[in-house]
């Protein structure tokens, strides 16, 4: 590798960010918990009276709703009195300040009435829906196969009835009362509210805590009330915000078509007679309009705001392609020996947190890597010791900011390098294998057609060429039938299969620097102790350095020549293994050791004989 | 006396697809817990170690075999009648994140348990004073979140949840698998403790054989379904019979360069020998 750049300033700008690999997970749950985890919780009326957007659409809806309720005390006429000699009255006249009709009814007073019947239509509707379709969706995800499928049959079936068409023809049924339709359109909208409570349920009810709570006694009617459905509710109201909003709309869409009662005062059957008015009145269309509008869009943006208050806002698309953020950084760039193949100096990463201060993870972190030496990098969850790297790797997360120090790659500047610089480093000088093996393979292609993309890309050779140096390579990571393996899905092979996979995929460019993220933790131990032979074999056979980064002691002690120890976000010690293990100069680096439960140990008071039950602690 | 007797007891889940075959995870395993005493249950995943733990819970039900707590069978307890053991065994769960309801305060996940076994709230309250002090957590804990604790602390929550009742059984399934080494070794010198000091009895499920010599009377050893070895603490983890469970230990690494690689040599060579495990 050519190290052109090295001698470019290291003050840089803030850019936009991103990462074109996902960082694993952890990275993102330690931060989470770093940020959010003290702070206590904000109750959701507190967060929706900070959105201006639900303040003002609950005023609009509330003062509405308001007069509809008032309506027999300020209406000055009835919905249905007609007086001739008001006949498309203007706006205006006494008595009739928004004018009347082609029959002469107060445009004002029937549009007070027509709230009425929009906030009834509304209560019959989504309340059937929600009555419906959360006692369906409870059943059909709570309980067994069986059940599920008969209440999945029956709501597709109802979803295959044309809604708008079954309510016209049903009007002989319902006898065009308004209300019997919308209890029928109730029923039609229920699969919506069904299918979200169904896949919400049958998220929960393998929790732990449902778990838990059927051990503790709880019944199945109040595992449901009380662990089940506070979970499902958010989602729920989101849905009701908007349904009530579509059962107002097809009401009025109903009267509109002159399907029902005409007695019935509705903004449909307004906007009905407005457009037969057209050329004679034409305000006359406008105000039912006017208000049908508000009164939809305001419980349409009132949704969005309960779902961003729920569920958190979206977060902001990056652009793609810019590499890991920076912030301003005036670092001297200290001496890094030639004989070093990783050298990081000074490294802190900041997140921000929702105030919008950055908190660092990594406070400037120290650590050298010579080339063909193991570093093991160890530390417990939320030490830092992962971010540092997947800085190294350039897969830090969107909302990550580098905010001091330097990594050198051969002498070569690797922060601030974009998407595009550093794609020649990443999978080819630097490989990388995951803590995850299984989510790091793309569960719909091939394990082979994934490895020769990979190969391909690395070394720049034909597909053929590619597959049989796969073939090659998953036969030298321990995998006893190649061919089948490369033609397998991921989901057919086991988790130290996918690990040898990954290997396999990572060694393929003989990199110089191979970076391990906690490599055998979701393993077995017998698989453990294999994928920590191959790891060794293969380091020693390419002379490659390795970063392995893990809080197993035991896995240090199989691999590594050197330890770092890294502590909310600093490094406390660094030394030869040997050193390390024989000799821990700090603190923290003797209570971690110490807390390794001692080989030669073993329990040794016998089972208390005569439990006193019930007894107190 | 045993206080739970696991009696050829089979296992199967229905395979998948129309008219499969059922899949059997556990084939006839028996074993047995005394009074106050802890059994540690280790084995790889796939063992069927932790279908044991939820089959006595009773949220598995075992195809064949028997599961007697107290000497009653339990095996087949549905509804009403299995909601009655619940203040004779109770478990704590691997994921500390998991097994506490999100939405729902330390303090009504804690009181949950004793309002259903019928205690008035005011008991509950003074009960769950108590519990938090037992397992070491501060009493204003009771009005926060889950979310606001580490998982360290959050597997205190669930500890203090199952001693509620005062159960004299607690499935432990993979108690401390989740946690930082310094945090486990907490964790686990609690639950000694708490042994002693009211002498429930552990069915203590774990893949980490450290932890299993370091908290349990005896240990069985499972392998794909079947058990392969019983026995005393002392003699499964030092001189082990089993193939497999010498296998099991020469896999783990040791944190000491030195003792590691000659552990390593003696399992490299045991494999090569080809002893089939």
């Amino acid at each position: 590798m050519a190290q052109p750049e090295s001698e470019r300033p290291l003050t840089r700008r803030i850019e936009p960010v991103t990462k074109s690999v996902t960082a694993p997970s952890t990275s993102s749950i330690a931060v989470a918990r770093a940020n959010g985890g003290a702070t206590p919780r904000t109750p959701l009326w507190k967060k929706l009276l900070r959105d201006p957007q639900a303040v003002v659409t609950t005023g609009i809806l509330v003062v509405i709703f308001a007069l509809g309720l008032l309506t027999p005390l300020i209406a000055p006429h009835g919905p249905n009195e007609s007086v001739l000699s008001m006949v498309n009255a203007p706006p205006g006249t006494p008595g009739y300040p928004l004018g009347a009709d082609e029959s002469g009814r107060d445009i004002f007073s029937r549009l007070l009435h027509s709230i009425n019947t929009a906030a009834i239509s509304a209560i019959l509707g989504t309340g059937v829906a929600l009555i419906v379709g959360i006692t369906a969706g409870l059943i059909g995800g709570y309980f067994g196969r069986a059940t599920r499928a008969t209440t999945e049959w029956i709501f597709s079936l109802i979803m295959t009835f044309p809604g708008l068409l079954l309510l016209i023809i049903l009007m002989p049924v319902t006898g065009g009362d308004y209300r019997a339709t919308m209890l029928i359109f109730g029923v039609l909208l229920a699969p919506g509210i069904y299918r979200i409570v169904r896949n919400l349920v049958l998220g929960v009810k393998n929790e732990l805590y449902v778990d838990a709570a059927r051990v503790s006694g709880v019944g199945t009617l109040r595992i449901l009330g009380r662990h089940v459905l506070t979970v499902v509710r958010g989602p729920i109201i989101i849905a009701a915000a908007f349904m009530v909003g579509s059962t107002i709309a097809v009401q009025s869409g109903l009267a509109f078509l002159g399907v029902g009662s005409l007695e019935i005062p509705s903004f449909g059957a307004m906007i009905s007679s407005g457009f037969r008015n057209l050329y004679i009145a034409p305000t006359q269309f406008l105000w039912p309009s006017l208000l049908l509008g508000l009164i939809t869009a305001s419980l349409v943006l009132l949704g969005n705001s309960l779902r961003d208050a729920f569920e958190g806002s979206k977060p902001k698309p990056s652009k793609v392609g810019a590499g890991q953020r920076v912030a301003e950084i005036d670092a001297e760039t200290l001496a890094v020996p030639p004989a070093v193949l990783l050298g990081v100096r000074g490294l802190a990463i900041a997140y921000p947190t929702p105030s919008g201060d950055l908190i660092e993870v990594v406070k400037g972190v120290d650590l050298d890597i010579a080339r063909g030496e193991v570093l093991g990098l160890v530390g417990e969850s939320g030490s830092g010791k992962s971010q540092t790297a997947f800085a190294t790797l350039g897969v830090l997360p969107n909302e990550a900011v580098i905010t001091g120090g330097s990594i050198l790659f051969e002498g070569r500047e690797l922060i601030g390098l974009s998407d595009a610089q550093m794609r020649p480093l990443r999978g080819k000088a630097i490989a990388y294998i995951p803590q995850e093996p299984m989510s790091n393979l793309d569960p719909s292609y091939r394990v082979g057609s994934q490895l020769v993309e990979g190969v391909r890309s690395a070394l720049g050779i034909s597909k053929k060429e590619a597959k049989s140096r796969v073939l090659a390579l998953l036969e030298r990571c321990g995998i006893a039938d190649p061919a089948r393996t490369f033609d397998s899905y991921p989901h057919q092979i086991s988790g130290g299969m996918a690990q040898r996979v990954l290997i396999a995929g990572a060694v393929a460019s003989r990199p110089k620097l191979l970076i391990a993220d906690e490599p055998t933790t979701a393993l077995d131990v017998t698989v453990q102790a294999e994928i920590l032979d191959l790891l060794r074999d293969l380091q020693s056979e390419l002379d490659m350095a390795v970063l392995i980064v893990t809080h197993n002691f035991g896995v240090v002690a199989d691999l590594c020549d050197r330890i770092a120890v890294m502590r909310q976000g600093r490094i406390v010690e660094t030394g030869l293994a040997a050193q390390i293990f024989g000799d821990p100069q700090h603190e923290y680096t003797r209570t971690l050791l110490g807390a390794i439960l001692d080989e030669s140990s073993y329990r040794t008071d016998p089972p208390v004989t005569a439990p006193t039950q019930g007894g107190q602690a | 006396m045993t206080l739970l007797e696991i009696d050829g007891l089979r296992v199967a889940f229905p395979g998948r697809g129309f008219r499969a075959a059922p899949n059997e995870v556990l084939h006839g395993v028996s074993l047995s817990v005394a009074p106050g005493e802890t059994l540690g249950l280790v084995g790889e995943s796939g063992s069927g170690k932790t279908t044991i733990g939820r089959a006595v819970l009773g949220l598995v039900k075992p195809s064949g075999g028997a599961i007697r707590f107290e000497g009653r069978e339990i095996g087949g307890l549905q509804g009403r009648a299995r909601r009655g053991l619940s203040d004779d065994i109770q478990v704590v769960f691997q994921d500390p994140y998991s097994s506490l309801n999100p939405s729902l305060t330390i303090g009504d996940t804690l009181s949950e348990p004793l309002i259903i076994q019928g205690a008035t709230r005011r008991d509950a309250r003074a009960r769950v004073r108590t519990l938090l002090d037992q397992v070491g957590l501060p009493s204003d804990a009771v009005e926060r979140l889950p979310r606001e604790f580490s998982g360290g602390q959050r597997q205190r929550v669930a500890i203090a949840r199952a001693l509620g009742p005062r159960p004299k059984l607690i499935v432990c399934d993979e108690p401390v698998s989740a946690l930082d080494l310094t945090t486990q070794a907490l964790v686990m010198d609690l639950l000694v403790d708490i042994q002693r000091q009211t002498g429930v009895a552990y069915l203590f499920v774990s893949h980490d054989l450290t932890v299993i010599r370091h908290i349990s009377h005896r240990v069985a050893v499972l392998y794909r379904g079947d058990l392969v070895e019983t026995g005393a603490a002392v003699d499964v983890t030092s001189k082990p019979e089993h193939p497999y469970t010498r296998t099991l230990l020469l896999a783990a690494p040791v944190a000491d360069p030195a003792e590691q690689r000659r552990r390593r040599d003696e399992r490299r060579a045991t494999a090569s020998a080809g002893v089939d495990r």
